[in-house]
């Protein structure tokens, strides 16, 4: 494919964006939206996995026989997904707490095996690399947006630290599951205004 | 602590209070993209259910007869990933040979199934929040069966709005995420029932 980095940056991170275009690994981005430092943590891990699986497939992508290219991938994501929990149960205890089951749901995650299915088959491994990077940071960038929304109305923090001067009443509802479904639904909503002229289907 | 918790109280919590996809956010990827039909809907609802039931036993025997006595926590999720795929594979043979109505009705969902997050997800909360057997089994079916009853419900409710003028770009998973906020609102009223969390 005739795709620089350039193009690879934008889509992934803007145009194509994984979560609000494409609506793929919403299980585990509206989970853990509560509190941003959790967010964060749940899309560095997930920028990891998803470069280093990319990276993997896309080297080894002339080794894998084709019928059993989905199990293969599977496994590859797996075992990085461990070295994540391995390492956040070592070093991040309480955040490897709070995010209890979602950090082994990565594996399940259709953003890794999407980028894996339809980019990292077919392309050069370090192209394939930015691809997952940058589809990581994308998602990442998505649920940061939402854990502001939430975290800020919710509990009126920021990263955890109590904005002074600030004493609205508190929007209980932030924080617990609906309000999550809230906010994604208005931001896909927006984003397909952004670009519905451009493209004229509806998603 | 999780010894103490009944059967019953797990399965009536696993499906209305901590609902997979209105309280845990699982399987959210199937549940937005097939839910435009109720028919196809509830089909996927119910292979799900019967995944689920599956593997989540098969998963609590390898646990705790394999994993626990080897030490070999770390490669939990290897295993039960494999595990999933295999169950899959195999009721889908079996339903083939033996229920060939069902598999036709059921069939095309089954491999979907493999990645449903909220099939690893049952695992690992069993996992997590030490079940023990009669709790893990009922804990799958009724997970299973609160993962069907809202994407039914959320079918049901696209089916009607078909009709419905919507302004431009919110048509399609926008819309789905909406009313999928209000049936968690819904939902959060049998909180004061019990829960399990």
């Amino acid at each position: 494919m005739a795709e620089g980095l350039r193009q690879v940056i934008s889509r992934n991170v803007w145009k194509d964006n994984q979560v609000l275009r494409q609506i793929l690994g919403i299980c585990s981005s509206l989970a853990v939206t509560n509190l941003m430092t959790n967010s964060l943590v749940m899309g560095l891990g997930l920028t990891f996995v998803t470069t280093l699986s990319s990276l993997t497939i896309s080297m080894l992508r002339n080794l894998i026989p084709h019928r059993i290219r989905m199990i293969v991938q599977t496994l590859i994501i797996a075992s990085y997904v461990i070295l994540v929990d391995i390492f956040l149960k070592a070093n991040l205890p309480d955040i490897s707490k709070a995010l209890g089951p979602y950090v082994g749901l990565i594996i399940t995650n259709c953003i890794i095996m999407g980028r894996a299915e339809a980019y990292a088959q077919k392309n050069p491994p370090l192209l394939s690399a930015a691809d997952g990077l940058f589809a990581g940071i994308g998602y990442t960038l998505v649920l940061l947006i939402i854990a502001f929304i939430r975290e800020f109305l919710g509990f009126g923090s920021v990263f955890g630290w109590q904005i002074p001067f600030l004493n609205f009443e508190k929007w209980t509802i932030m924080v617990m599951p609906p309000a999550a479904f809230f906010i994604i639904g208005v931001l896909i909503w927006v984003m397909a205004n952004l670009f519905a002229p451009k493209s004229g289907k509806k998603s | 602590m999780a010894g103490e918790i009944s059967p019953f109280v797990i399965f009536f919590a696993s499906i209305l209070t901590s609902n997979m996809i209105l309280s845990n956010f699982l399987g959210m990827c199937s549940y937005i993209s097939i839910s435009g039909e109720y028919k196809t809907a509830s089909g996927l609802g119910k292979s799900v259910t019967l995944v689920m039931v599956f593997t989540t036993v098969i998963n609590f025997a390898i646990y705790h007869l394999v994993i626990v006595p080897l030490n070999l926590q770390y490669l939990q999720y290897i295993l039960f990933i494999i595990i999933i795929a295999a169950t899959v594979q195999i009721i889908e043979m079996a339903m083939d040979r033996f229920l060939p109505d069902l598999h036709v009705k059921l069939g095309i969902f089954l491999p979907l199934i493999t990645v449903n997050c909220a099939i690893l997800g049952t695992t690992l909360f069993m996992v997590i929040r030490d079940y023990g057997f009669v709790q893990s089994l009922v804990f799958g079916l009724g997970s299973g069966l609160g993962w069907w009853l809202a994407i039914s419900a959320l079918a049901a409710i696209r089916e009607k709005m078909a009709k419905t003028k919507l302004p431009r770009g919110l048509a399609g998973p926008g819309i789905a995420f909406i009313i999928t906020g209000i049936m968690a609102l819904a939902f959060i009223g049998f909180s004061g029932i019990f829960t399990i969390q």
